[in-house]
């Protein structure tokens, strides 16, 4: 009582996060089916959910069946808010949070990999280099003349980062990259 | 040979027009009205309802209008609300509430028109982007464009309506899909694979739930509108669940009437406008129960300081409702109504009740309840807006009474002071708040009840976002009665500008306003003006009496501020009383950082 002696904040009241942020990647099994994926990215956006990576494509044709995989940064009670909100969506079938599960089965983290595309174009010693540094990183070449390379990278994010970085001024003309893929090891399905 | 032979003549009788089929899925799912509007792109659908008198179609006079109508019909009925609206427009004039429905949980299904397929994208006449728009403010939404699809597709939509958490789906017609032909599929029971709604709670969950009331000394039970949702059964339970347990119970704004109001363990509603002896308890309890009800922060006021000592059962059909605001011990995931029935049968199996054990929470209650935290000062001269609620209570007593509100002070005093004893007969828009909502839902309850007596607690502002529907009520004669608690102002603005914008009450109030009288007669029904707080009840009497619409123009004090209330930001045990609430402490209850917060 005596409200009026106590100031404080507001009916919206903005709890301080006490909750340290973490990475998860998340596995969404959804019906391929029009606007299944403006829905999944409609929620994030509508809810203020954060996407650092995404990747779609249908995965059982016969079945109607798309994967997708989001990885997103919160506090871990977002993060379960997130996979709830997702399982609400109707042709959502089921959401495995891949880094929750892998701490369950013993191990570090998912199995992730991405795929890029990286245009290099140059001439002289930069060319030379270009092609031993991709060497380096066993990233193939996919198409060349005498003034480009592309190169076909594999491997986990920072991998990928990283031979981008190199290559920045060896002539970097253009990047393409697919967002991550990711599975947890073991035999069991998600 | 024979049977194949059928099989071909069923297929032939199977076989018709996308907007015949509309109207056929309609009843199937055992539609008998129908709120709506019509305009280019739902012309076929509604050339197939002229020919047939299975369905009612009501007609509204804006599309925002059918759909708070579809909802006052569901919320009144359990049943699920339809509404049938042309492109473009039509859609847009929708959004309102689907979003209302998606908030408060109502089964809505709304049909919209669209375009012919082959325009869509090209921005033709009346064209938008429906299921783009929609998509947000429903459960789920479909765009048909193969009239093969179009029967299922309706199915499915009810069926999503109506299960699990209900909520708004909009189905999208092409009007080349209302014209084609195609074979229609009744409704079966294979729904999609990936929708299933958990509705059986786990039983041990529900053990250790039993385990830890019977062990409570200061117990609590905070239901919300998921009991009324989960059906009449739930609220019969319930009530089972308090009298074997002997615990306090109070309700959020959309769980009235699940527990009765004349039930001795009530305590009033919770929240930002609910009672003292209700948030005191909250606050001070050991167990809370929460039953189908979501921690909305109306209901929690500061988080950090709600119910600080208590362990949180918490019963939803909704799991991303469980730990989204406030953490629960013990998560239980179903319908509330299958989770009390195993509930109530462990308690009896399990517990003897030792209900002298909380004799002395109960007298903490009742020192809390002596606060009487919803006086208010009577006058002679003016009708104080509570005491009206209160008179217009007393002569419906007895009566077959459904209630519906618009937004602001009227709707909180409504829920102080009218005291509902069954669900289903509250209709309120509590998660979007959405003014205007109360006419047209009254319409809805009276087309779904024709005998009942329909009251809309309106209050002066609100009531003219939707008044255009009184032409609605005098077409269908649906006597709905519209009690204007008329105070010149935007209340509840004005209370907050008080509160928290150093009294420059900029823009609430109303400078003019129309006569509600004459508007009444203008619109062919009765009007009726009270002033003075004798010659209330005769009025009330009146406006029960006439079999008409009625606007009841409650002139009432236009000053009078709606208490106890939780300041911006305080906790349930900071709430601000009625005898305290002088100017000086109204002026000075939240602090400039709360100011910039709201
Ligand atoms: C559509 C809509 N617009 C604005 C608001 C914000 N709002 C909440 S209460 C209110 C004033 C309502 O005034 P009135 O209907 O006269 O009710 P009173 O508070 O005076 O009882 C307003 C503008 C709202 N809830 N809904
Ligand atoms: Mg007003």
């Amino acid at each position: 009582m005596n409200a009026q002696l106590q100031p404080t904040g507001s009916a919206y009241f903005i709890a301080k996060e006490t909750e340290k942020p973490e990475t998860h990647t998340l596995s969404i099994l959804v019906d391929n089916e029009p606007g299944v994926l403006a829905r999944v990215i409609g929620l994030f956006s509508g809810r203020g959910y954060n996407i650092e990576s995404l990747t779609v494509s249908e995965t059982e044709h016969e079945k109607h069946l798309s994967r997708i995989t989001i990885v997103t940064r919160g506090t871990p009670h977002v993060l379960e808010q997130i996979k709830h909100q997702l399982e609400r969506i109707v042709p959502v079938h089921g959401v495995v949070d891949l880094t929750v599960r892998s701490k369950e089965l013993g191990q570090e983290r998912p199995l992730e990999r991405e795929l890029a595309l990286v245009k290099v174009a140059g001439k002289g010693d930069d060319r030379v280099e270009a092609l031993r540094l991709a060497d380096a990183f066993r990233a193939s070449v996919i198409d060349a003349n005498t003034e480009h390379f592309i190169f076909e990278i594999t491997g986990k994010g920072s991998k990928v980062d990283q031979f981008i970085a190199i290559m920045k001024p060896l002539g970097l003309v253009e990047i393409c990259r697919t967002g991550v893929a990711a599975m947890n090891r073991g035999p069991q399905g998600m | 040979m024979s049977n194949g032979h059928n099989d071909q003549r069923e297929m032939q009788s199977r076989e018709m027009t996308g907007a015949e089929m509309v109207v056929q899925a309609l009843k199937d799912n055992g539609v008998v009205h129908l709120f709506g509007y019509p305009g280019g792109a739902v012309l076929p659908i509604y050339d197939e309802l002229f020919q047939q008198d299975a369905i009612q179609h009501i007609l509204v006079r804006h599309e925002q209008g059918a759909g708070h109508a579809a909802e006052g019909y569901a919320r009144s009925t359990g049943k699920p609300g339809v509404m049938l609206v042309t492109s473009g427009p039509g859609a847009t004039n929708a959004v309102t509430p689907l979003q209302d429905a998606l908030m408060d949980s109502i089964p809505l299904v709304c049909l919209t028109g669209q375009v012919p397929t082959a325009l869509i994208g090209s921005d033709a006449f009346q064209e938008c982007d429906t299921v783009g728009i929609t998509r947000p403010c429903t459960k789920h939404n479909w765009l048909v464009k193969d009239v093969n699809e179009l029967a299922a597709t309706i199915h499915e939509a009810f069926h999503i309506a109506t299960t699990g958490r209900p909520g708004p789906v909009v189905v999208d017609i092409p009007k080349d899909v209302q014209f084609a032909r195609g074979i229609y599929t009744p409704p079966q029971t294979a729904p999609r694979t990936s929708y299933h709604p958990r509705v059986q709670g786990d039983l041990e969950k529900i053990k250790a739930a039993v385990e830890l009331m019977a062990t409570a000394r200061k117990p609590i039970i905070y239901s919300g509108g998921g009991v009324i949702n989960s059906g009449p059964q739930a609220s019969q339970l319930l009530r089972e669940l308090v009298e074997l347990t002997g615990f306090p119970i109070t309700s959020t704004l959309m769980g009235l009437g699940a527990y009765p109001a004349s039930g001795k363990n009530w305590l009033g509603m919770l929240g930002m406008h609910g009672t003292y002896e209700a948030n005191m308890a909250m606050h001070d309890c050991d167990v809370m129960v929460c039953i189908g009800a979501r921690f909305d922060d109306r209901i929690t006021g500061r988080l950090n300081a709600f119910s600080p000592n208590s362990k949180k059962i918490h019963i939803d059909i909704d799991p991303s409702s469980i730990n989204k605001n406030v953490r629960a011990d013990v998560p239980i995931i179903g319908d509330v109504g299958r989770v009390l029935e195993d509930m109530v049968r462990l308690w009896r199996a399990s517990v003897k009740a030792d209900k002298k054990a909380l004799h002395p929470w109960w007298e903490q209650i009742a020192r809390w309840r002596a606060r009487d935290s919803l006086a208010y000062r009577m006058n002679d001269d003016v009708i104080m807006p509570q005491y009206a609620i209160q008179r217009l209570f007393e002569a419906t007593k007895g009566k077959d009474t459904y209630i519906t509100t618009e937004v602001g002070q009227h709707q909180m005093w409504a829920a102080q002071h009218f005291h509902f004893d069954q669900p289903n007969r509250w209709m309120t828009s509590g998660g979007l708040g959405t003014m205007g909502y109360g006419l047209p839902a009254a319409l809805g309850v009276q087309i779904a009840h024709p005998d009942a007596l329909v009251i809309d607690i309106a209050g002066d502002a609100s009531v003219q976002m939707t008044i255009q529907e009184m032409s609605c009520a005098v077409q269908y004669e649906a006597p709905i009665k519209i009690f204007i608690l008329n105070n010149q102002y935007m209340g509840m603005v004005r209370q907050w500008q008080q509160l928290l914008h150093g009294n420059r009450l900029s823009h609430s109030y109303t400078e003019a306003m129309p006569d509600f009288v004459m508007l009444a007669k203008a619109y062919g029904g009765h009007g009726i003006r009270c002033e003075k707080p004798g010659d209330l009840d005769d009025a009330i009497a009146e406006m029960i009496e006439v079999k008409k619409p009625v606007i009841f123009d409650c002139r009432v004090a236009a000053l009078a501020n709606c208490f106890p209330m939780i300041p911006s930001g305080k906790a349930h045990n900071e709430m601000l009383l009625p005898d305290e609430a002088t100017d000086e402490a109204v002026a000075n209850a939240i602090d400039a950082r709360g100011r910039e917060l709201v």
